[in-house]
Formats: structure tokens, sequence, C-alpha cells
């Protein structure tokens, strides 16, 4: 028969290319998409996303026995967490300042420098520092962040439509990378996007993060808000084509299925599997959706997800 | 695919004899493809336009049915490529291969284990959808053997797997009532296949990981042999070409409208996995894209339920969340004394709360307020959960009638509402829960005081 005609859209947009890292630092750049996800028959995707892994500089206090024995006393130093980090194949850190949490230990500017200059120096992959998502504490620990890490473009978040202004002065004046946070909708990521510009911030320095529902947890939403993000992009509107980075990770052990070890219905099966496999499916679908930046927690997770992107490029 | 009333009109007969009792033909054609009117009102439509009205408005992608009484099993006819430009309607199956070359023993208890797994999510029962019975020993006894004892286990849908048309003949009629898929027609054997699946009428795979213009040729040959009923499975058992090949299917079959690819597809996650994660990954995956039956490797609750919750999520309608009516429920039975609480109409956010009640052993009043289907933080950001609402839902279903206290909980996540919620409900005192719904057990047990 004739051969097929391979059924191309003709897409008018790229996803932007997004570099992390530089001044002596490794670098990675996500983005570049000119087709959707893992459609090879009708673009390229340049580069392969990327697998961040979730580091805090202070010790979790709720977090999951499975996450607790695999990552060991390194969870207690944010330098020694890093270093472990990278051995576990991570492309680059996430690095959640969550100490400054003003129901944690409401550190402020002095530790954030503290522990950024730790991570910093453990490490030399590129690294994305978060407040803990209060609008004045993420003001004050990311400055004091994008101080000590002045020319390594690292990233910077989150960004939320009531406070971008300082993040967004800050990153320009040092060079980093703006994560922009909206609550899953497609208006309000673009609408975040165009304001952060309007500042001044050049759209090739903004990550989007449009928030991450976990498996069973409104990951269907998610899910459709970033196709929906992609194909916007790729049909030519330049604010909405930001690379995405989605907290997998984060989302998917805060849940039930992750953390219950008592009690736990016949059905769910074994504990560790199951939050294993609920973090992995999570990270996969968001991948499938068009992630660039997914954050994990466990290692094995890392590992599974990496095989799988191996495999794909 | 519905037709347009004008691509109607070019099959009428265009006289405008109003036999219909529509004034010209053109005025008919509106009214068929609004579903007004069937197309058989015109007396005067040649069987042969009839015919070609037929196919042209089949779905792009058919619908394939197997299974039998116990379980049905819908794929295929799916309209759009994104969930979001409407919804998507078959979930895929997910099935488990069974090997020939297992014990008896083996395949009994696998099967149970299958057969018998059942989870509830969000008031639903989810379960597996059947066996892929493998003739990997290429023993003909053998294989019916192992068919038999599937039967005789579990009341799920099959797909038998053999390549040799004789053993498949035997094994499709041992299972004719189960309406079985039969796997696979390939190069080689197509046409004995095609007879089996005919005579038998069930759904028949066409195999081809050589490319897709081969699987094309194959699904061509077969439907000219008399085989409506087509599953395909182009051998995507890797990352490497999964969301590629099921893409280009997918957009063929709705876009180009090109039939020997309008039919569901069947993946095979685990043929290359070296661990159940990475079998769970590329499930996972071909969930999300285009899969139309999913045949696993392996089995465990674990790996099940996330796949199942996983489809669950995908093949939800994105226009409705999944809701309850508003009102007041009873966890076990609560008495006057019981604890009342108040939570949102979102079904995910009833369940998870419904269902931590009830295993903390203390029944309660749970009071279902309409906040159209969002979760806590979402309807209170949303401004659809606020101390006004929760007062009128107070009110509206007598709460307190019911409760010999005046004492209502409130979700951890809007406790910010309590104030508001104090002055709005005049003598009534309003306490703040935990911010999780899995440690309310403890809080009822050590915390709670009406
Ligand atoms: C999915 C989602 C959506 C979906 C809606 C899903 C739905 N049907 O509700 C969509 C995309 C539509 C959406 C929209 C919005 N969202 Co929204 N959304 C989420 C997300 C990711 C998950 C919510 C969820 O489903 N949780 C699961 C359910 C089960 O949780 P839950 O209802 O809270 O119930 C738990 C507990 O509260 C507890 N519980 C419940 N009831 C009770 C009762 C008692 C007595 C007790 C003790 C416990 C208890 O038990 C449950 C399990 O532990 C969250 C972020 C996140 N990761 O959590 C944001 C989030 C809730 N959304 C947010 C916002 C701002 C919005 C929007 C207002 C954005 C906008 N401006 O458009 C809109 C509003 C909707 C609208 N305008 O129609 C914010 C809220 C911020 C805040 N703190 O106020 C969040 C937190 C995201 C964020 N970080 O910014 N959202
Ligand atoms: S009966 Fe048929 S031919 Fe006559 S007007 Fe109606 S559609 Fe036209």
């Amino acid at each position: 028969m004739a051969p097929l005609e391979a059924p191309v859209e003709k897409w008018t947009g790229k996803i932007r290319e997004l570099k992390l890292g530089s001044g002596g630092r490794k670098t990675i750049t996500v983005g570049g998409g000119t087709t959707l996800p893992f459609v090879k028959f009708e673009g390229a995707q340049p580069h392969r996303p990327a697998i961040a892994i979730e580091v805090q500089d202070k010790e979790p206090t709720d977090w999951s026995e499975f996450l607790v024995s695999a990552w060991g006393d390194a969870l207690k130093n944010p330098g020694a967490w890093a270093k472990k980090a990278a051995e576990f194949g991570a492309d680059l850190l996430y690095i959640r300042l969550a100490s400054a949490h003003p129901e944690a230990s409401n550190t402020g500017a002095a530790q954030a420098k503290k522990s950024a200059s730790e991570v910093l120096s453990a490490v030399d992959l590129p690294v994305i520092f978060v407040g803990p998502d209060v609008a004045e504490k993420d003001n004050e620990v990311l400055v004091a962040v994008s101080d000590v890490a002045k020319g390594q473009r690292v990233g910077l978040g989150n960004c939320v439509e009531k406070n971008y202004k300082t993040i967004a002065a800050t990153c320009m004046a040092d060079g980093h990378v703006a994560i922009a946070k909206t609550p899953i909708e497609i208006n309000l990521a673009k609408q975040l996007n165009i304001l952060l510009s309007d500042v001044g911030l050049s759209p090739d320095s903004i990550l989007m993060d449009p928030t991450t529902g976990a498996l069973g947890y409104g990951l269907e939403y998610t899910y459709s808000v970033m196709e929906r993000l992609r194909l916007a992009a790729l049909m030519g509107d330049g604010m909405t084509s930001m690379p995405m980075i989605c907290t997998a990770g984060e989302e998917s052990w805060r849940q039930k299925e992750s953390k219950a070890t008592l009690d736990v219905p016949q059905a769910w099966g074994d504990n560790q599997e199951r939050s294993l496999i609920w973090e992995n499916v999570t990270a996969i679908s968001l991948l499938a959706a068009g992630a660039d930046i997914l954050v994990l927690r466990h290692p094995k997770t890392v590992v599974t997800v990496k095989a799988a992107l191996d495999k794909s490029f | 695919m519905a037709l347009t009333g004008i691509e109607i009109y070019k099959y009428l007969p265009k006289t405008n004899c109003k036999k219909c009792n529509f004034p010209t033909c053109l005025a008919f054609a509106m009214k068929v493809a609004a579903r007004v009117v069937d197309i058989t009102a015109c007396p005067d439509l040649s069987a042969q336009s009839k015919a070609a009205l037929e196919s042209a408005g089949r779905p792009p992608i058919r619908l394939v049915k197997f299974g039998g009484d116990t379980h049905k099993v819908e794929v295929g006819n799916e309209t759009v490529m994104f969930r979001h430009e409407k919804t998507f309607y078959h979930p895929p199956a997910i099935m488990v291969r069974i090997k020939d070359t297992a014990s008896k023993e083996d395949i009994a208890k696998l099967v149970d284990e299958v057969g018998g797994y059942q989870v509830e999510r969000v008031g639903m029962k989810l379960t597996m959808d059947g066996f892929a019975v493998e003739n990997a020993s290429k023993d003909q006894a053998r294989f019916l053997e192992a068919v038999e004892t599937v039967l005789a286990k579990s009341g799920l849908a099959v797909a038998l797997m053999s390549d040799n048309p004789a053993t498949m003949d035997a094994a499709v009629a041992k299972a004719a009532a189960r309406k079985p898929v039969v796997y696979a027609a390939t190069k080689e054997n197509w046409s004995g296949m095609a007879d089996i699946a005919k005579k038998h009428s069930c759904p028949l795979v066409v195999r081809d990981s050589s490319g897709l213009e081969n699987l094309v040729a194959l699904s061509e040959k077969v439907a000219q042999a008399g085989i409506e009923d087509i599953i395909l499975d182009p051998g995507v058992d890797s990352f490497k070409s999964s969301i590629d090949s099921l893409t280009e299917i997918r957009r063929l079959a709705l876009k180009k409208n090109f039939r020997p690819l309008g039919f569901p597809v069947m993946t095979f996650p685990g043929v290359q996995a070296k661990t159940t994660e990475e079998e769970a990954a590329l499930a996972a995956e071909q969930i999300s894209k285009y899969s139309s039956v999913v045949v696993l490797e392996h089995f465990s609750p674990a790996l099940a339920y996330p796949l199942l919750t996983l489809r669950l999520n995908i093949y939800t309608d994105p226009q409705k969340p999944i809701q309850m009516a508003a009102g007041i429920y009873e966890v076990g039975a609560p008495k006057p004394d019981s604890p009342l609480c108040i939570t949102t109409n979102f079904s995910l956010t009833y369940f998870s709360v419904a269902g931590e009640i009830e295993a903390s052993g203390v029944p309660s009043w749970l009071l279902i307020c309409d906040t159209e289907g969002l979760s806590v933080l979402t309807a209170w950001a949303a401004g659809k959960f606020d101390a006004e609402r929760i007062a009128k839902a107070v009110k509206q279903f007598n709460v307190a009638d019911k409760i010999s206290h005046k004492s209502i909980v409130l979700p951890g996540k809007v406790a910010v509402l309590r104030g508001e919620l104090e002055e709005e409900l005049s003598g009534w005192k309003v306490l703040v829960g935990p911010m999780e719904a899995m440690d309310v057990g403890g809080y009822f047990k050590k915390t709670w005081k009406p």
C-alpha cells in the first residue's frame, strides 16, 4: 500500500528553552519542544525532561517511614542531603527552605544564606530554591539566597499572583530564574507570566508551576491544564510557552495512600510498593501531559522515571 | 462521527417530494443531523445511499465489546485527542496475562486474586477486567486446561493468545459464551484467525510491530474478510514509541477518518520491564495516552490500585466533578450526642472524610454543604464554602433536631471560618478539626468535646 502520511499538525509556536545553572555550576536546559510530549513523528523535543530531587533545610517531621529510611541521616543536613541526591541521580535539586515557615522554626535570611551556601558548595548541580510559600517569608529568604547564588542562575520561587514583584526583581538583578506558580488554571498561568514580563523579567527566565494534584487527588485537573498550556504554546501563544515544573513527589507523598501504614485496606496492597507506585504513576502521567521538570522524593522513583526517560529518548 | 446536514443532504434524492413531511430534502437533512428525525423517514433513499450514509456516519473509532454477562467490557469509540476537549468515554480494560506454562495451582491462585480484586474509591467499586490467557507452552491440551481453569474460577473477560489457528479454534469454542478477544491475527495466520473470529463473532486483534503501514495492511485484509470488531496491537512495549505510535493511530482515526486504524488499541506495558515499578510506569503512560486494553504481566494490589485510580482520573468527565447531594449523612449509627462534622460535596472530599470517620469507630453526623463539587480549600478560595453557606446548610437540613448538643466541627483547613460561623450560628459552638481526615479518629477520642 501507499506509505502512510503522518498526521502532523502545523504548530506555529514552540516551548521556550530554559537554562538553569551557570558560573561554574553544571547547567541544564529544558524545553525547546516543537511538538507534544514524546510525539516524534511531528517535531523535536531537543531536551529531555529533567529530574529534580527535593531537599529541605530542616529535617522533615511528617515524612513517610519509607522516605525516611531511604534517606537516613542525610535528612538532618541539607548539604549531606544534597550530596546524596546527586548520588541518587538528580539532574538538579529543588531546595525547600522549610525552616522559614512561621509554624516551623520561623528562621530568616541568615539561616537561608547558611543553608543555601551549604547546598551550593556540596554539589555542582543546578539548583532551585523555594521558600515556605508564605509571602513575606518567601521574599525575605529568597532575596538572601539570591545574593549567595549570584551569577549561578538558580531558580527562585514561588512567585504567585499576590507576591511576585520582589522575587522577579531579585531574579533580574542576580540573573536567576523565577518559578511562577498558579492554581491549576490556564488564564492565571498566562496572566502571571505577563505580569512577570511586564516588570522586566525575560520570558526565558520563567518556569511555570501549574500546581500539582497527586494521583487520586486532582491529578486530572493538573493533567488537563498542562495539556491546554502546551497546546496554547504550540499554537503560538508566547505567554504560555514557558517550561513546566511539577512537584509530583511532594503531592503524592502527602496523601494517605503514601503515608498510611496502619489499618490500611487490604485492597491497597503492600504499603511500600503502593506508595512508590503512587509517586511513579503521578510523575509519569504528568510527563505525558508535558512536564519539563519533575520534582521527586523517593530515590527509587528517580530510578524508575529516569529509566523511562532513557528509553523515550 | 456525526454527519452535518450538508453531508447528509448529498445522499438524498434531492426531489423535494415532501414525503418525509419536510418541505425540502435539505430541511430534512438538517433535522436528521440534529437527530430530530431518522433517515428512514425518506422512503426514496436508495439502498446504496443508505449504506454509504451508514458508513460515513460510523464513529471514527469503533466501539468494541467483549466479555460475558458477568463482566462486559466496551472499549474504543473515543471522539477527542484530549480529555478537556470533551471527555474520554471508554476506560481501558486492565487485564493480566496468564501463561499456560504455569502450574494449575498457580494459575488458579492468580485467577482468584485478580478476579476477586476490588477496591473502593469515591464510592465506586473498581475491579480488574480480565485475563489474557497465553498458549506459551504451544501445547493445545495444556492451553485448553488453563482456559478452563480461568473460565471456571472467574467471570471476568478473557483474551485468548495463540498463534495456532487450530488451537485457537478449540479455545474460542470453550470460551464462546464469554465472547473472548482472539489474539492475534498476524501476517502469517490472519486468514485462519479471521475465520475463527467470524465463526464465533469475537473481536480479533491484529498484531504487527514492524510499522504502522504493515499494521494497516493487515487491518484492511481482516476487515475485507468480514471482521468488524478489530483491536490493534502495534507492538509498543517500550517508552520509545508508545505515545508516538498511539498518537499517530488516534490522530489518523479521528482527524483523517482513516478506517483501517479506527479501532481500539491493545498494549503490553510489562513485556520489557525489569521491575514492577517500570511496568507500572509504562502502564500509567498508556492509560493516559490512548491504550484501550492494557495487559499486565504481573498482578499485585499495590500495582492495581494506583492504575485503577489513574484510569478513573483520566476518564472522569472534566465538565462535571463527581458530586454528592447536599444533606445530613449518618456515618455509622450516630446518636443525638455524637459529633457533627461539616464538609463539602466534592465526592472525593466526602468519601475521604466519611471513610475516616467510619474507620475511627466513632459514629458521627456528617453535614454536606453544596459547594458545587469543589474540595475544601478550592471551595473556600472560590467563595463557595463560607460561614453563610454552612449556616444555611445547618438550618436547611434541620440539623439541630437530630443532635442534643450544639457544636459543629470544621475541617482544619478552613479554621479561619470559625469566628464568622459562630456569628452566623448564634448559640452554637464551632470546633476546628484536624487538617487531614485521617487524623479525625484521634481527634474524636482525645480532643472532641461538644
Ligand atoms: C484539584 C484542585 C482544583 C480543581 C478543583 C477540584 C475540585 N473539584 O475541588 C480546580 C482546577 C477546578 C481548582 C480550581 C481552583 N482552585 Co484549586 N486546587 C486543587 C488542588 C490541587 C487539590 C484539591 C483537592 O482535590 N484536594 C483533595 C480533597 C480530598 O481535599 P479536601 O477537600 O481539602 O479534604 C481533605 C481535608 O480537608 C480533610 N477534610 C475535609 N473535610 C473535612 C471535615 C472535617 C470535619 C475534618 C476534620 C477534615 C476534613 O479531609 C480530606 C482528606 O484529608 C489544591 C492544591 C492541593 N494540592 O491540595 C488546589 C487549591 C485548593 N486550589 C486553590 C485555588 C486558589 C483555586 C482557585 C480559586 C483558583 C482560581 N482563582 O481560579 C479555583 C477555584 C475554583 C473555581 N473558581 O471554580 C488553592 C487554595 C489556596 C488557599 N489556601 O486558599 C489551592 C490550595 C492551590 C494553591 N496552593 O494555591 N482547584
Ligand atoms: S422524502 Fe426524501 S426525497 Fe422527498 S423531500 Fe423528503 S428527503 Fe427529499
